[in-house]
């Protein structure tokens, strides 16, 4: 038993450097600092420029997590300082239902949904033409799949608050409202940081979703509306051709790796500072 | 009959001391020449469909210190929640009668809610400073209800701290954090926070009972001072401090008012045999 | 003054329409997929395997994406209760509660818990290389396993932590060894380890980017270990890709399918779940 412990929490270090192992031969004709910051993408001739795609991750995210935290900090404060209990019970009912949906049905919605109506509904106002797959339908399609999460860490922290904070506020005279903002808020935004962090590190490694919404074309995005070809799909998409060309298997090793390290630090340090502010209100 | 030794000796210097101010115009029990005035008319509280306070009636004499004693359990701390309206949070409240401040039922509609609790400071069991620093904390109260004057706010600060006694020791440090202050600190300032608003009634709930003996004393000795701008009620735990400091008392038993009065009266010549056996220590 | 007051009453308002955009986007997403899966629906979908030329628009259905998936993800529990258990039962019966090494191995957890399925995808890829496999069933079956073990060990600690600490000192002043006391722990955390179970099964079923390049894909049913094995998932994603609309439209049957399946799964852990709540203490 002990050692089937030992060897599942060894499991991070291997895959950690297992990946960075695989992805050691590209180091050996490029830099680093080369790899993340040239557009050139073109395995066939030795050229692996990594950044289209880490834009491509960071835009996808950025829009996600901007439409969907202040819908998940207003839900959750209505739903610990303002609603009937019961209200509570639907509301997370629906949440379920959107975390449990597998990854691929939110690729379909996007594109029986949101592709379309951005590329015939909104894209007219602001440019030409847009086929709607773009950064904007990735950023939505992953706005939604971290709200859950977002939602239920948000409600559980502001839960946590002890009665007396808002009895104090209320007591002098604010109201709700007020409460929730200068004192509810205040209090728990280290939480709402490392709850931001956790929804991040899960933005940044899902892949058909977004895959099938973004336009895979290997670019580095200038608008809201133009394609993007965020990390993960790029190792999905490649997959195939990667035995074939040297180095491709290292270069997608690399982007393997990065996202593993992305992911650790993230997920690391907010669960520490979410532990650390459970056992301060215990 | 036992004759309870109620000596109230901060009472007697403080009479001497400041009997010009004295409000003796009133008598003992306290009405209605002055501005505040809290009455509660056939008061009953339901939670969830559990009868949590039956048939309250009370006068809360003005600008005296009343104590509301009784064991625990029967509804002293939900009474001065009441007052303010801050149980009405509470899941599966109902609530009868009428509580009249200043001649408006605070339970009527048409009254807003803020208003009332500006009226009403509450001091709670356990010390409980805002997460901001320890200005912000006094002025917090005056920010909510929309004061935005630097200097008028500098000057409440200052005030209220002075009240409390607290100026001298965090005149330097207004920014630090209001966490860092010791416990008695953070209950004198959640006094001085309470004050800031300009109440007319200070709400007390067993406000000493989470600090050590020597705050404790402060904080008794401040709501004696205080009494002469507010009136100050008092759930009170242990009998010894009502002893110590009450003009008034109350004394609850499940819920019911069993007696009220005059605290020498109460203690000295109760009229009721459960006030009588409660006072001995039959229970607690 | 009245600022206040018209600040709450906005602020009020937003917060009901953030509440509410919740529910849209449930309804939204079933009620698209529903609308485009459900005319295409129909028996031979889950009973038939592709028949030659299925993606441009040949007879046939999806049951061996069906039937895949329920290999890889049967094999992926079996394989991941047998591995998760043990570990569990260390962390909470054997440690310390405070001990270094469970909290170290707590927050490893947590971030294996954390790592996208692709990252996973990749590194069981590498391994089968190593190891000499192709894509098949077993690769797939090493990949969810990989996946859903941090699932299982999560939900089953948090419950194993909540154990009352007299059920173990009352059971050790009987005099029991610490194998007896697993079965009494066993008892006490099985509904546990039933929520568990149905959460790691949804979690499975629906994870396209694992099994890609470990399971590969396939038209038939595997009938054996080292047989590509095709998945529901990946079976929407290729139909979805295909030019003909008539498979495109079975994309979304597909998807509902699958949806249904989750749901079900889902339905079930919270009757589950609620059932023992009711006998608990």
């Amino acid at each position: 038993m002990f050692s089937i412990t030992v060897f599942s929490v060894l499991l991070v270090v291997l895959i950690g450097l297992g990946l960075y192992l695989k992805s050691v031969p590209i180091f050996e004709h490029n830099s680093f600092w080369h790899l993340i910051t040239s557009s050139e993408w073109r395995p066939g001739n030795n050229q692996f420029g990594f950044l289209p795609f880490i834009a491509g991750t960071l835009w996808i995210t950025l829009i996600a997590v901007i439409l969907a935290l202040p819908i998940a900090l207003l839900s959750a404060l209505f739903l610990t300082e303002f609603s009937k209990s019961y209200l509570k019970k639907w509301v997370f009912t629906a949440l379920d239902i959107l975390a449990g949906i597998p990854s691929v049905v939110y690729g379909v919605w996007g594109t029986l949904f949101i592709v379309p109506w951005i590329s015939e509904k909104l894209a007219p106002h602001f440019v030409e033409y847009s086929t709607g797959y773009t950064v904007l339908a990735g950023g939505i399609v992953l706005g939604v799949m971290i709200l859950p999460l977002l939602i239920s860490l948000f409600v559980e922290i502001f839960s946590a608050v002890p009665r007396e904070f808002r009895d104090a506020s209320l007591s002098l005279g604010a109201t709700k409202w007020q409460t929730s903002k200068h004192v509810i808020l205040r209090k728990t935004f280290p939480g709402i940081l490392a709850a931001v962090a956790l929804a991040l590190s899960r933005a940044f490694g899902e892949t058909i979703a977004v895959l099938m919404v973004c336009g895979n074309l290997p670019m580095v995005p200038h608008s809201l509306f133009d394609s993007c070809y965020p990390l993960p799909a790029l190792i999905a998409n490649n997959y195939g051709e990667m035995l074939s060309v040297p180095l491709y298997e290292s270069a997608l090793m690399l982007a393997a790796f990065l996202l593993f390290i992305v992911v650790f630090i993230f997920n690391a340090s907010s669960r520490a500072v979410i532990y650390r502010i459970e056992r301060k209100f215990k | 009959m036992k004759s309870y030794p109620y000596q109230n000796p901060s009472r007697a210097t403080w009479a001497e001391d400041y009997s010009f101010l004295n409000n003796d115009i009133n008598n003992e029990d306290g009405q209605a020449f002055n501005k505040s005035y809290l009455k509660v008319k056939d008061l009953n509280l339901y939670i969830h469909k559990a009868h949590i306070l039956k048939n309250v009636n009370l006068e809360i004499p003005d600008k005296k210190v009343t104590c509301i004693i009784g064991p625990s359990g029967c509804g002293k701390s939900t009474l001065l929640k009441t007052f303010n309206r801050l149980i009405d949070d509470t899941e599966g409240i109902k609530y009868e009668g009428s509580i009249l401040v200043d001649d408006t039922d605070i339970f009527d509609k048409k009254t807003e809610i803020t208003d009332i609790r500006k009226k009403m400071g509450l001091l709670s069991q356990r010390p409980c400073p805002l997460p901001m620093s320890i200005y912000d904390n006094i002025a917090f109260g005056c920010k909510m209800h929309g004061e935005r004057n630097r200097k008028k706010l500098n000057q409440i600060v200052e005030e209220q701290l002075k009240a409390v006694g607290l100026w001298e020791e965090v005149k330097n440090r207004l920014n630090s954090p209001a966490s860092k202050l010791s416990i008695g600190q953070q209950q004198r300032l959640c006094l001085a926070r309470g004050l800031a608003v300009e109440p007319e009634f200070i709400l007390a709930d067993e406000a000493t009972s989470a600090l050590d003996p020597i705050s404790s004393k402060h904080i008794e000795e401040l709501f004696v001072k205080l009494k002469q701008d507010y009136t100050i009620i008092l759930v009170t735990h242990t009998l010894r401090q009502a002893l110590r400091i009450a003009d008034h008392v109350i004394f609850m038993y499940l819920g019911e008012v069993i007696e009220a009065g005059p605290a020498d009266e109460i203690f000295n010549n109760p009229k009721q045999e459960l006030t009588r056996k409660y006072l001995e220590g039959a229970f607690s | 003054m009245r600022l206040k007051f018209i600040e709450e009453k906005i602020a009020k308002g937003f917060m009901i329409i953030a509440s509410l955009a919740v529910f849209a986007f449930v309804v939204n997403i079933i009620y698209t997929i529903f609308r485009r899966g459900i005319p295409a629906l129909n028996w031979a979908m889950i009973s038939q395997i592709p028949a030659g030329g299925y993606y441009n628009g040949g007879g046939g259905g999806i049951l061996n994406a069906i039937v895949g998936s329920l290999y890889i993800v049967l094999g992926s529990t079996i394989l991941g209760l047998l591995i998760s258990i043990p570990v569990v039962f260390y962390l909470n019966v054997y440690l310390k509660k405070d001990s270094r090494l469970a909290y170290i191995a707590r927050l490893a957890f947590d971030v294996l818990f954390g790592i996208p399925s692709i990252v996973y995808g990749a590194f069981a890829f590498t391994i089968m290389i190593y190891l000499g496999m192709h894509t098949s069933l077993g690769g797939g079956i090493l990949v969810i396993t990989l996946l859903i073990i941090p699932i299982f060990i999560r939900s089953m600690d948090e419950v194993a932590q909540q154990l009352p600490k007299d059920l173990l000192d009352s059971t050790y002043a009987l005099g029991a060894t610490k194998l007896e006391t697993i079965k009494v722990v066993l008892r006490q955390i099985a509904p546990g380890i039933a929520t568990a179970t149905l959460l790691s099964v949804g979690r499975a079923i629906g994870d396209a980017a694992g099994v890609m390049f470990t399971a590969g894909f396939t038209d038939s049913i595997p009938t054996s270990l080292n047989q590509p094995a095709a998945t529901l998932p990946l079976s929407v994603f290729f139909q979805l890709s295909s030019p003909n609309a008539d498979v495109q439209d079975r994309a979304y049957s597909a998807a509902l399918i699958l949806i249904f399946i989750v749901l079900v799964i889902s339905i079930l852990g919270r009757l589950i779940t609620n059932y023992f709540s009711k006998h608990k203490i």
